[in-house]
Order: structure tokens, then C-alpha cells, then sequence
């Protein structure tokens, strides 16, 4: 048999086990990734789009450095990939999907949601990005808003800031960050109160 | 190199055919004409750095196209923006 | 569509078999092992023993039927045993043994 065919669980302890011995990779260090990479989610990117809601120059930043606009808020960023955000507008909608794997912005949103790596959500996305998003999200979107649908193929990551829904106006940051789902900064939502 | 506003085709190459490769440029936007929208920086070639070989650093652009263009059923002014290395795009 | 024809299987944008299938989009919690499988990737880039572009190499050359049926993290830690056999940081001896828990 192909060893790597070996049962997944099995192989993962072979492989830590294997790597420790050698001194290559110890346990506490896995350990230690795994607690960091547990504490992005997507609260993070939620604080950003309220922060750019309420600070046109946070605003400016955000749109032309994600990156520096994260760690402006104090987000990790060094080692992850640069970071672009894309504004939608009364005029655009943007939704991001990655058909080739499932890059995503990690260090601002966590973990991908099971969703964003399906099969399904890759073909869909690009192709009929209407009706999928009506279809499984109920998000619809008019037809005067153009769709950009953004594969996100290489080096960035990217990340949507929705539009603030209305009804908010005279709300403090803390109160808009609460409203912001992990979908909305992809784009398969729109946040509403 | 290629400009903002620049018109651009994607190569109609099919290395996959050829062997074992690692490819960043979906099939479906092959052969298709975009606009260059911006240019996002150097990155190392992801074609080696997948096989471990030493990687040049290759400009990388966010290439807007018309969705109508792809498929026909689809919204016509909708869009599709794509980052696309430098070595996959051409003057139409 | 010719260029589908010719779309290597994990290049699934606008693919037509999945352009009728429903997605879940029900929270599904990562289990330790998936965890651990992200950690281990990302200690491995860290320390300069493997890319992540070599990670999905190795993905896209799993069959066609194990990509899909395998899940996210099993199809991670395949391309990432593969790669450490390839650059030889483990051998096959070593692995089997390890599997045999010796």
C-alpha cells in the first residue's frame, strides 16, 4: 500500500512523532501555533469595518493597505500575506472566492469557514455568483449593482468592507464591530441590523 | 511590464497537459482579454517555488475581465478581477 | 466548453458538475487533528522545510476521486508527508516504523 494512504490521524502522530525525534519540530512549538492561529477571527477584520465606517482616513487606509491598516489596529500581520480590501458601494458588490484552493484572509478573519473550501462554493462562485448567493445566503443582489466576483489566485489575501446599512447613524465602533459577520467581509452577506 | 488601463490577453497555454506542473492562472480566464487594474508588486514564481526550485520574483497584476465574455449566461457587465503574474499576460 | 476539458480537477471555478450542487454553509468546528495539521504546516514554512505553493502541489496530485473525497486537513497532511519524503527531512523506513509504533 501507498504509505500515504495510511490513516490520516495515524499519519499526522508518525509524522510529529518523527519530526520531534529529529528535533525539527517540537510539540510545544505546534502547541503554540495552534493557540495563536485559534485567536484570529473574524472580530478582528468586524473592527476594521467599523473603524472605516466611522474614520474616513481609516477608511483611506484601509482601502489602499490592508495590512498597515490591520496592524494599525494591533493584528498580526508580519509573515502573513499582504492584505488588499475591497470596498463595495451602492454601484458594486464584491464577493471573493479562491477556485483553486481556498486562500483567504487568515490573519484577519481565522480560520476559512467550511463553506469557502466546498467544491461547490469554488465552481459557483465565479460563474453565477447571483444566484448563488440568493440561492444559499438569501442575499440578493439588485440588478443596477454590478457583481465583481474576485478569484483570489496568488500572493494577497482579500477582504470586502460592506456598506454601512443604514439605521446606524450616531453608533460608536464597538457597537458597529457587533454587527459585522465573518460572510459579510467576504461578501456572500450584507450586514443589517 | 504592463500599465494600469492596459489591455491584456491571457496566454491560451495548457502546461498541465505536459506534465506535473503548479499552475496559478484558472483555466477558465485562459485566452480571454482583460484590463490591467493595478499592479500589486513582485512575488516568487509559485510554477517553482511548488517543486522546491529557486524562484524568481515576477510582477503580479489584478486583471479585470468582463464576465459576459466567459460565460455567456452570465450578467454582462458583471466582473471577475484576478491576480495574474506577468509571464501569463500578453499585448493583444 | 473546450477550455473545461481541459481544466486540471482541482481548477474548479464555473466547473459544471458542481454548478447544481447545494453548499453547506453550516459552521463545521475544526477538530484537534485539523489544528494540528494547520500548526504543523505552518511551523514547517516557518523553519524553510516546505512552501505553500509545495502544499498544493501536492494536493492538486491526489486523484481525483481522493481530492473530493478526502477531507480538507487529510488532503494537508498527504501533500505535507509526501513533500518531507521527497526533500528526504523523513524517510519511508523511518515513517513505517513510526506507523508500526516502534
Amino acid at each position: 500500500m501507498n504509505i500515504l494512504e495510511t490513516d490520516s490521524a495515524r499519519l499526522l502522530t508518525a509524522v510529529r512523532t518523527l519530526l520531534e525525534q529529529k528535533g525539527i519540530v517540537s510539540t510545544a512549538e505546534v502547541m503554540e501555533r495552534m493557540a495563536t492561529t485559534d485567536a484570529a477571527n473574524p472580530g478582528q477584520g468586524g473592527r476594521m469595518v467599523a473603524k472605516a465606517w466611522v474614520d474616513p482616513a481609516y477608511r483611506a487606509l484601509l482601502l489602499s493597505d490592508g495590512t498597515k491598516a490591520a496592524e494599525a489596529l494591533g493584528i498580526m500581520m508580519r509573515g502573513m500575506p499582504p492584505l488588499g480590501v475591497l470596498e463595495n458601494t451602492p454601484e458594486v458588490h464584491n464577493l471573493v472566492v479562491c477556485t483553486l484552493c481556498s486562500c483567504y484572509p487568515r490573519a484577519v478573519l481565522g480560520y476559512p469557514p467550511f463553506w469557502y473550501k466546498s467544491a461547490s462554493f469554488r465552481a459557483r462562485a465565479v460563474r453565477d455568483p447571483r444566484e448563488l448567493l440568493a440561492s444559499e445566503w438569501k442575499t440578493v443582489i439588485p440588478d443596477a449593482v454590478k457583481v465583481r466576483v474576485v478569484d483570489s489566485t496568488a500572493d494577497y489575501r482579500w477582504m470586502v468592507l460592506p456598506v454601512r446599512p443604514a439605521g446606524t447613524e450616531g453608533w460608536d465602533e464597538a457597537r458597529l464591530a457587533r454587527i459585522v459577520r465573518e460572510g459579510d467581509m467576504i461578501g456572500v452577506t450584507v450586514p443589517g441590523i | 511590464m504592463f500599465a494600469a488601463g492596459e489591455t491584456v490577453r491571457v496566454k491560451n497555454e495548457w502546461p498541465e497537459a505536459l506534465g506535473p506542473v503548479h499552475i496559478r492562472t484558472p483555466h477558465y480566464v485562459r485566452g480571454e482579454v482583460g484590463e490591467i487594474v493595478r499592479y500589486l508588486g513582485d512575488f516568487p514564481n509559485p510554477e517553482d517555488l511548488a517543486f522546491a526550485r529557486p524562484a524568481e520574483r515576477r510582477p503580479l497584476y489584478h486583471v479585470r475581465f468582463l464576465k459576459g465574455a466567459i460565460w455567456p449566461e452570465a450578467k454582462p457587465d458583471d466582473e471577475l478581477l484576478i491576480e495574474i503574474f506577468g509571464h501569463w499576460l500578453e499585448r493583444p | 466548453m473546450d477550455k473545461e476539458a481541459q481544466r486540471a480537477h482541482h481548477d474548479l471555478g464555473g466547473a459544471s458538475k458542481f454548478m447544481c450542487e447545494s453548499v453547506d454553509i453550516e459552521p463545521h468546528g475544526l477538530t484537534d487533528f485539523d489544528r494540528e495539521v494547520d500548526a504543523l504546516r505552518q511551523m514547517l514554512a516557518a523553519k524553510k522545510l516546505m512552501t505553500v505553493d509545495e502544499l498544493r502541489r501536492g494536493i492538486e496530485s491526489l486523484p481525483e476521486a481522493d481530492y473530493h473525497r478526502l477531507s480538507y486537513y487529510q488532503r494537508w497532511i498527504r501533500s505535507i508527508t509526501d513533500t518531507l519524503l521527497r526533500h528526504g527531512v523523513l524517510t519511508e523506513d523511518e515513517l513505517r516504523a513510526a506507523l508500526e509504533g516502534k
